[in-house]
């Protein structure tokens, strides 16, 4: 029997209306007691005095790029960034090579998972065959397989009728609908957000209305399908209404966020930088207040970052043939205490509840809770203490981020998956 | 990275009036031959051309050659870029060579800026994208000063594909440092709103006679055909309502300025006999290229 005591942190579980300092017992894996005063007793023990203590942060947006392109990230380093950014759990996109777009890639995703990953990983499997938007590929057996929700992120289901049937088959099935909303059209051959600085600095533009037009669309199949759906990254102001919109009508719709989404807009790209390069793109600083706000007001539940690692040679390019993303977990809570919490935009618990809670609701996944009986995920986290981002030192095999370098005020401290300690922070 | 000139928009007022100062004195008197000077004796300078051009290469390799620098042209067909060599490798193997300086034109829009944060040695910008293309801002400012004396209280008008336009970018940055009432004019979906706040002192229209009304300069810009992704305008009828002809040119000041940057479409953009007439000096501007530069290419290379 393997025992860890979490002692004296501020135990902080949105799932359970939990907020005050006291001690968090986890027995072979499982959550046994959140109380005062537990036995350590032949238990390990941590000292979470002046910590938070939260339920395992969950990321349920990243690419690991394995099977496929292990030069840019594997399950394993990706796992090791995860743990160093305090999540417990992440959700990997099914783009790789080939594509997971049936029982077989995604057990052999489970399979890998289970030998070198350090956190938990749950695959989200392809809309269509090789998410070439043609036709559907093996939902209900991915399902089986371990599937937790489906999605063609990066290739936009553009046919709408298609995206109507998998919206169905997808509803009968339980799994939730990811859509990364671009219509390609409208985005065609744009590098960043289209406006003042994309028109100042000659690059196309992706326009806002290439979101919009995509949520609107969704959300309208999203009603006459019944289907759980969730939009991805969400960059627009509009579409931010939208959703909000959407939810007042009583559909089963939810969202997510990333931090660089409500960290940074397009005037704070210095020119040309590729690091700065993703879908959806940087958007204006109305677009930042609007998805604050919508994580605010609960039309937006989760914060996810869209991990999205590349080699540097790929991103040593000229900024139009760079490709899209940048990597995110290990900054994660370091970008949300400092644009949500220490602004006093939300409380700690609203913060917590976006990464545990809120994303475990969306797919239905039994992570996100400390109750006992639980499994034994746990972030801990410190507020106050000063640390600066090192991208050279992050266990990603990729560098591509706008925040090397970016001082911090609070962030993670340890990850534990099923009791055992898989990152610490070391000064 | 090494100060070069990759743009209008980063440069002063006073940058600007300093390097056209140098540009008058280096246009030769009339009709005298232009004597080479040695002031850049000894100094390489490597023209990269990855898009094609004949006459900003030619007008950089004569400037280079009367300042006495030794220049090299390359141009990216049959260079190493063809067989899928990285931008960056292409510009490491050159500067292993030691130029000492590289002008550079590439498709993409901030290809130089991107080098220059890697390179030790200076970057002229030759034309980028559709971003900028600081020396033809600079010659064509030069030669409206030739007829007008400075650029004081004018009123330009640029005509054509604003959107994909590098130079209708770099002539806003200099026009707008010296106050000069701009009106771009073009099809609504090659003239998006957000150019206007680019710069100050712009007015938009897609009405050509209110763009030329009462016009000091007005600059026809070239319909780039192979920088349209997509059919954003109907081709067939773009002379009719964005073609300069000879009755515009009733609508401008009399002494009104007709320029191109080159090369022409006679009948897409403009008609014969404007681009023929006594008001045009697209002449001017490519024999001003030469002078710009030199004062360019000395800035760069003379500390």
């Amino acid at each position: 029997m393997s025992r860890l005591i979490i002692k004296n942190g501020r135990v902080v579980d949105p799932s359970a209306s939990l907020e005050r300092v006291c001690d968090v017992a986890i027995e072979d894996g499982i959550v046994q007691h959140v109380g005062d005063n537990l036995s350590a007793a032949g238990a390990e023990e941590f000292d979470a005095s002046g910590l938070v203590v939260a339920p395992g942060f969950i990321d349920m947006h990243v690419h690991l790029r394995e099977p496929g392109f292990e030069h840019a990230e594997t399950i394993e380093s990706g796992s090791r960034a995860a743990a160093a950014g305090g999540f417990t759990s992440v959700c990997c996109m099914p783009n790789t090579q080939p594509v997971n777009d049936s029982a077989n890639v995604t057990s052999y995703i489970l399979d890998r998972a289970r030998r070198f990953a350090v956190v938990n990983v749950f695959p989200i499997g392809s809309i269509t065959k090789n998410s070439a938007g043609e036709e559907l590929s093996a939902i209900a057996s991915m399902k089986q397989a371990g599937a937790v929700a489906i999605s063609d992120d990066g290739k936009p289901v553009m046919n709408a009728r298609l995206a109507r049937r998998a919206m169905e088959y997808a509803r009968s099935l339980g799994l939730p609908y990811i859509e990364h909303c671009e219509d390609l059209n409208l985005s065609a051959g744009g590098n960043m957000h289209e406006g003042i600085e994309s028109t100042r600095l000659g690059i196309r533009g992706i326009p806002r209305s290439s979101e919009d037009v995509m949520v609107a669309r969704d959300l309208i199949l999203a009603e006459l399908t019944g289907c759980r759906y969730h939009v991805a990254h969400l960059s627009s102001k509009y579409s931010v209404e939208m959703v909000a919109f959407a939810k007042a009508r009583g559909l089963s719709v939810t969202a997510e966020a990333t931090p660089h989404h409500f960290v940074l807009a397009d005037t704070d790209m210095p020119a040309y930088d590729s690091n700065y390069k993703m879908k959806p793109p940087l958007r204006e600083t109305s677009d930042v207040s609007a998805v604050l706000q919508g994580l605010k007001s609960g039309a937006i539940e989760a914060i996810a970052t869209d991990h999205a690692p590349h080699p540097g040679a790929e991103k040593m390019q000229e900024f139009e043939r760079c490709p899209f993303g940048i990597i995110g977990l290990e900054t994660a809570i370091g970008l949300s205490l400092e644009r949500l919490y220490h602004t006093g935009a939300i409380s700690l618990s609203k913060l917590v509840s976006l990464f545990t809670a809120g994303p475990a609701g969306i797919l239905s996944l039994e992570q996100g809770s400390l109750r006992p009986g639980s499994s034994g995920d746990v972030t801990i986290f410190g507020l106050n203490h000063e640390w600066t981002y090192d991208v050279n030192r992050s266990p990603s095999k990729s560098r591509n981020t706008p925040f090397h370098g970016r001082k911090f005020k609070g962030g993670p401290i340890a990850t534990i998956v099923a009791g055992k300690i898989v990152w610490r922070f070391e000064d | 990275m090494s100060a070069g000139l990759l743009g209008i928009e980063p440069l002063s007022r006073n940058d600007v009036e300093a390097i056209l100062a140098r540009s008058k004195y280096f246009q030769p008197a009339k009709g005298q031959t232009f004597k080479r000077l040695d002031t850049l004796r000894g100094r390489t300078i490597v023209n990269l051309f990855f898009e094609s051009s004949t006459r900003t290469r030619t007008s950089f390799e004569i400037a280079a050659k009367r300042l006495g620098a030794d220049i090299l042209s390359i141009t990216a067909a049959g260079s190493s870029v063809s067989k899928g060599e990285s931008l960056v490798d292409t510009l490491n193997t050159l500067v292993a060579m030691r130029p000492d300086a590289i002008v550079m034109r590439h498709s993409a829009s901030g290809a130089p800026h991107f080098l220059s944060r890697y390179l030790p040695i200076p970057i002229v910008n030759a034309g980028d994208g559709t971003h900028e293309h600081p020396t033809q801002a600079l010659l064509d400012a030069l030669t409206i000063i030739d007829r007008r004396g400075s650029l004081d209280g004018l009123r330009v008008a640029i005509i054509g594909d604003i959107a994909h336009s590098r130079v209708a970018r770099s002539n806003i940055f200099l026009l707008s440092k010296f106050g000069v009432q701009i009106v771009l004019c073009g099809p609504a979906s090659l003239l998006p709103r957000e150019i206007g706040c680019i710069a100050a002192g712009i007015e938009l229209t897609t009405d050509m006679v209110k763009a030329i009304d009462g016009a000091d300069v007005v600059m026809m810009l070239r319909v780039q055909l192979e920088r349209q992704h997509e059919a954003a305008f109907p081709a067939n009828e773009y002379f009719q309502f964005f073609g300069l002809r000879p009755e515009h040119i009733e609508r401008a000041k009399p002494d009104v300025i007709v320029m191109h940057p080159g090369p022409i479409n006679r009948g897409r953009e403009i008609s014969s006999e404007v681009a023929d007439s006594q008001r045009s000096a697209i002449l001017n501007q490519v024999e001003n290229g030469i002078a710009v530069r030199m004062a360019v290419l000395e800035r760069v290379l003379v500390q």
